[in-house]
Formats: structure tokens, C-alpha cells, sequence
């Protein structure tokens, strides 16, 4: 066994939005609210995905649909989110996005992902506004928990700050403005039709159009209990396993995350990148337990 | 007999064990998995197996076969029940008969450490306060995640 920290999701949702004038967590860029949007999008990602509140957000209707990480101390921005986060699961590595970057894609987590380095305090990108660290689309490392509680003891409260001083990997960005955040009504405008010229306006690479596949999907175990069913055959969009556990985990509210199952399809061990094709039977695969 | 199989009815680790002799053989080892009463601190009074059997044959097939090849015995096979079990009954069956003893144990405990790990069956427990769970699934995501990735682990 390796000692790398698991990945735990957390979307910051939990700012004043001044500028914006309305909860920016509500924001509609993608047919959903931005709270939404952000979650599915890095859920796949990560073993459990919270969202970050303050204490008075905690029963607001659609913050709280969501597992919650509660402020510890409000009034502090977003590092004092990230902050909790790290206190109150201190084993794990915390994938954090801004629920205010709606340019972000797939592609942007997975790169992050992927040139983690799990020994350093976080793993960012650099701006391509100025060559900066972004916090607030980063893993931060178990080993950040104290650097974040020491900078918020000493009464500051820039995360970029934080990471700026620290041991941290800076990556480039897949696309130069897929961090661009949006603060106020005019950049919302702005960015609404920035979307809107994209062939495709969700979160997924930029690809051909998938036209909808007749799949089959198996339940077992606990899924099937979740899923009230031991089989369902679905017209879906989805083009791997990976998309199709997202489509299917949003409809039956799955617990289990995708880093927790395997994936079968037509009854063989297979990649959660894997083409999926007409007519396949796919099984997603909980922990198991025979013998 | 076949490498692996499901039971849906007791197991008759008797009528294995025939099926495994052979005239080069000099020994014979099993493994039997029992239903306990209890399990990570909670009382079990029974548990409920499932499989995705499709998957399950073939990568059971897969593991006795490696075990074959790896430790050079004769024979071996593996029989895992499904369906509701009572405290004391057989869940698993494992047997392997070869030359001598020392392969014949090595291989009997790699296939029941690979099939716990690698084949896809569920196991439910139900506990004395009338609560019920999937072991792995249910109590902790972090265990869970861990268990994830000792799936296809080289052990052995």
C-alpha cells in the first residue's frame, strides 16, 4: 500500500457575492445552478465531494442537498473552507474548486490529477493572467492542514498568498482561460455568451456530438438496493463508463464514488475510458466481499 | 469438476474432494470458510450472498487456473455458495491435491486470498439490533477505497 492521501472533492460555495449582487452558488451557466455543475463535475474524481458553507448556509435549499463542510471561521474567505475541509478529514487530499469558474472542464481536474505530486503542500495552476498560483482549482495536500491553520491564526487570509510561500507545484492550464471566474453581472453576461459560442456547452471535452446509445445496466449488492432495481436499459448520452456513473449516481443518489467500484462491460473487466457502444451491459462493481 | 462454480444448495466438500484424487497425487489440501457470529465487533445471525456470475466463473476459472500453473499441483478447484446463509454453514471450498504438501497449501491459500479480492461477490450481513449491511460498501468510504485497490494485487 501507498501512503498517497485519497482524493476528497470540495466545491467553494460559501461567498458573500457582493459584487454579484445574487448567491453566485446559484448561477445558471450550464442549464444548472454552478453548485451543481461543480460537483458533478469533480465527483467522479473523488472518493466523497462536499460542498463548503458557512454555518448560516447550512439550510439553505440547495446547499443543502450536499454533504457540508462547515466554515470554522466565517469571514475568512475561502482558505478558512479549505482550512476545515483539511481539519476535518485530515487523511485526505482535497480537490478544491470555486463554485464562481464556469469555463472549467473535465479535462482542466483531470490534468490536475494527474501531475499531482502528493509530497508537496498543493498542486495549482499557474495563472495565465500572471504566472500566479490559482487556489482555488488545487489539490491541497494533508500537509497544508497546518500552513492553513498557522496563516489564519496570524490573521491572513489570501490562499494564494499561502501557496505563493509554499512548497507547491505550479502546472500549466490546458486552456489559458478555463480559470477565468465571474464576480460581477457584467462578466455573468459576458461569460453566458462565451458559453454559448461553444459547440458544446457542458463540461466534457470538446468532441464530436454523441448521439444517444441503448445500454444496458446491472445492479448488484448495494447498488441494486440503491438503485431499487437489478437491471434498467437506458437511452444515454454518456460515451464511457465514467459518464455513465455520473448520470446514473445523480438519478439514484449512489453513495458509492467511482474511485470505490470497477466497471465490467459485456461481463469482462474493463476501463472506466472504455468506448461504450449499443447495446452494451455495463456493471459498475462495489467493493467486494466473497469467501 | 469445474474450477470454479456457485451453489445455491449446501456444499458437499466430500464430493470435491473425490472429484480432485489422482494417482500422482500424494496430497491433498481444502480450505473451508465458515459463517462466524460476528464480525468487526457486531453479532451476525446470518448473511446473504450475492454474485455477479457471468464475471464471477471466469475470473474465478482465472485464479484456480493461475494457481495451477504457479505452484505446479495437480488439481484444484473452488466452490462458493450464494443465497442465504445461517451461522456455522459453508460459505467457500476450497481444494488442491499435488505431489507433495508444501504446494498443495501454497496454492489452496492463494486462491482463497485472490477469490475474497478479485471475484465479484457480495456478502450481507444481518446483526442481532436488526440491522443489515454490505460488508466493505457501507460503514466506511475509506476502507472501502483502500479494499478498491488491493483488487488485482500480486500476493503470493
Amino acid at each position: 500500500m501507498t501512503n498517497i492521501a485519497p482524493i476528497f472533492g470540495l466545491v467553494l460555495a460559501g461567498g458573500a457575492s457582493t459584487r454579484m449582487q445574487q448567491d453566485k452558488a446559484l448561477l445558471q451557466y450550464h442549464g444548472r445552478s454552478q453548485i451543481e455543475w461543480a460537483y458533478e463535475l469533480i465527483a467522479p474524481f473523488c472518493v466523497a465531494t462536499f460542498v463548503s458553507v458557512r454555518a448560516d448556509q447550512r439550510e439553505d435549499p440547495i446547499r443543502s442537498k450536499f454533504p457540508q463542510i462547515v466554515d470554522r471561521q466565517p469571514g475568512s474567505g475561502p482558505l478558512a473552507g479549505i482550512s476545515a475541509a483539511l481539519i476535518e478529514h485530515p487523511k485526505a487530499a482535497w480537490l478544491v474548486v470555486a463554485c464562481d469558474l464556469p469555463f472549467i472542464t473535465e479535462p482542466t481536474i483531470r490534468k490536475l490529477i494527474e501531475e499531482r505530486d502528493p509530497q508537496r503542500i498543493a498542486t495549482a495552476y499557474r495563472s495565465s493572467h500572471d504566472g500566479l498560483p490559482e487556489p482555488l482549482c488545487a489539490i491541497w495536500e494533508p500537509a497544508a492542514r497546518e500552513v492553513a491553520r498557522a496563516h489564519l491564526a496570524s490573521g491572513k487570509n489570501c490562499p494564494r498568498k499561502l501557496l505563493i510561500n509554499s512548497d507547491c507545484k505550479l502546472i500549466d492550464l490546458p486552456e489559458p482561460n478555463a480559470l477565468d471566474n465571474v464576480n460581477t453581472p457584467d462578466e455573468l453576461a459576458a461569460a453566458n455568451a462565451r458559453l454559448s459560442e461553444r459547440p458544446h456547452t457542458d463540461a466534457k471535452d470538446a468532441g464530436a456530438q454523441q448521439s444517444s446509445v441503448s445500454l444496458r445496466v446491472q445492479y448488484f449488492a448495494v447498488l441494486r438496493e440503491q438503485a431499487g432495481r437489478s437491471e434498467e436499459v437506458i437511452d444515454s448520452r454518456a460515451r464511457d463508463p465514467v459518464e455513465l456513473y455520473a448520470e446514473l449516481q445523480q438519478r439514484h443518489r449512489f453513495a458509492l464514488s467511482p474511485a470505490q467500484l470497477k466497471v465490467a462491460i459485456n461481463s469482462e473487466f474493463s476501463d472506466w475510458r472504455t468506448r461504450l457502444k449499443h447495446g452494451d451491459t455495463i456493471v459498475f462493481i462495489p467493493p467486494v466481499a466473497g469467501g | 469438476m469445474k474450477p470454479f462454480a456457485f451453489s445455491h444448495a449446501p456444499l458437499q466438500p466430500e464430493t470435491y474432494r473425490t472429484a480432485l484424487a489422482d494417482p500422482t497425487a500424494g496430497a491433498y489440501a481444502a480450505f473451508e470458510g465458515w459463517v462466524r457470529n460476528h464480525n468487526e465487533g457486531l453479532a451476525v445471525t446470518r448473511l446473504e450472498y450475492e454474485g455477479f456470475e457471468a464475471l464471477a466463473l471466469k475470473e474465478g476459472e482465472r485464479i484456480v487456473k493461475e494457481a495451477i500453473e504457479r505452484f505446479g499441483v495437480v488439481n484444484a478447484a473452488c466452490v462458493h455458495r450464494l443465497g442465504s446463509l445461517e451461522i456455522g454453514d459453508l460459505a467457500v471450498w476450497v481444494g488442491v491435491s499435488s505431489r507433495h504438501r508444501a504446494e498443495a497449501f501454497a496454492a489452496c491459500r492463494y486462491i482463497i486470498d485472490e477469490v475474497k479480492h478479485r471475484v465479484p461477490i457480495w456478502k450481507k450481513e444481518h446483526y442481532v439490533n436488526g440491522d443489515s449491511g454490505w460488508v466493505n460498501c457501507e460503514r466506511c468510504a475509506q476502507h472501502a477505497h483502500t479494499h478498491a485497490h488491493e483488487g488485482t494485487g500480486n500476493r503470493g
